[in-house]
């Protein structure tokens, strides 16, 4: 069992992981689980009491497995029999977790949340021949719960949008009202933001005391959010990583913008806004 | 001869005509609001071979709307129609006219 090929499998896993809930997960896996938990399952009983101290022998090697195992296979039952009511709340599993380091402590291996890595698994795999699927999801929870952006979660706030908030203003006017925090959210500056809503809307308008954006005409804060989406892919996500924690940098030499990615470090060059044509529109054009 | 495909006559940089290296001939439509829910299609950047009139007379016809073409200094000449009419002006152009979908861009809400 290489690094890599862990790697390849952590990479595939989340995706499959987040449509399922947690809990039901788990239970799908004891369900298939190989032979070896299914006997250690019946041996359950059998086994529980073993002294844990006992170390040295070969055979404490064993018994220290049947342990790991008889903890984990405890753990999975547990979680089976309360399948049938709501999903274990998190309180819960955490308890049974840190039992499961407890129980653990004996067999060389640090086994808390923060400290477990790959090697850790790795090692003890090829030692004890635990069944790889159960630790690998048991990787994925701590995972999860410790650093949920490097389990492939996208749902952290850093990625949400506030979605735009807009009230009428007056008959003719529609006032924008969280610009700033969605500009400060997409890290631009208003200013860029909201020469590029004006251009695409082909109207004009200004900020007000509060900091809200008041637009000529009436648009729906559905349009607006068609608009910010675009504004978005143009000058915002990544085209490589699709991250949109980006910066947008002018080059003094050339008068051309350029986008910097901050997490893969790629630059594209980006358009300048261009108003384009405005019709006239009410008065007669001035002679 | 031919049928070894090494030795075919292909240039590798010939121009395949396809390159987005040029950005300034795009065409845009746009959208503007007038008084009350009124609205006006704008459609600039046309290239200079079309015939106008004849292209704002068959929109006309086809859309039920009134247009016409309005000449700006900068942008040359200018096609505005009454109305959102830029999803059927897009399909217009591209299928009577031939023009290429990537070369239109749409813009407004
Ligand atoms: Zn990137």
């Amino acid at each position: 069992m290489s690094v890599e090929e862990t790697n390849v499998d952590l990479g595939f896993d989340p995706t499959l992981k987040k449509k399922k809930k947690k809990s039901t997960k788990t239970v799908e896996e004891s369900n298939e689980a190989t032979p070896e938990v299914d006997d250690v399952l019946s041996g359950l009983k059998k086994k529980k009491k073993k002294s844990k101290d006992s170390k040295s022998t070969p055979d404490a090697d064993e018994i220290n497995t049947d342990d790991v195992t008889d903890s984990l296979g405890e753990l999975k039952l547990k979680k089976k029999k309360k399948k049938s009511s709501t999903p274990v709340p998190d309180d819960d599993f955490d308890k049974q977790l840190e039992k499961l380091g407890l129980d653990e402590t004996n067999t060389t291996n640090t086994n808390t949340a923060e400290t477990i890595t790959d090697d850790d698994v790795n090692a003890q795999q090829s030692k004890y021949g635990l069944p790889y699927d159960g630790l690998l999801s048991r990787f994925f929870q701590i995972l999860k719960k410790n650093n949920p952006e490097l389990a492939g979660e996208r749902s952290g706030t850093k990625f949400k949008i506030p979605p735009p908030v807009c009230q009428r203003e007056g008959n003719k006017k529609t006032a924008f009202a969280n610009v700033q925090e969605i500009s400060e959210k997409l890290q631009r500056s208003p200013e860029h933001l909201i020469s590029y809503l004006f251009a695409e809307l082909g109207t004009s308008g200004s900020v007000d005391g509060q900091k809200r954006l008041i637009i000529k005409g009436r648009f729906q804060p559905k349009q607006l959010e068609n608009v910010l989406r675009r504004y978005i892919i143009e000058y915002v996500t990544c085209k490589t990583c699709k991250s949109i924690n980006t910066q947008l940098k002018k080059e003094s030499s050339n008068r051309l913008f350029f986008l910097v990615c901050n997490s893969c470090g790629s630059t594209r060059s980006v358009s300048s806004i261009k108003t384009g044509f405005s019709a006239q529109i009410g008065k007669r054009k001035k002679m | 001869m031919s049928s070894i495909q090494n030795l075919n006559k292909i240039d590798p940089f010939a121009d395949t005509g396809d390159d987005d290296t040029q950005p300034t001939n795009y065409i845009h439509i746009r959208i503007q609001q007038r008084n009350g829910r009124k609205t006006l299609t704008t459609v600039q950047g046309l290239p200079d071979e079309y015939d106008l009139k004849r292209i704002v007379r068959a929109l006309k016809k086809d859309f039920a709307c009134n247009g016409n073409i309005v000449k700006d200094e900068e942008l040359g000449e200018v096609i505005q129609l009454q109305g959102d009419q830029r999803v059927k002006v897009m399909e217009f152009l591209t299928s009577q006219l031939g023009l290429q979908k990537k070369n239109i861009k749409i813009h407004g809400f």
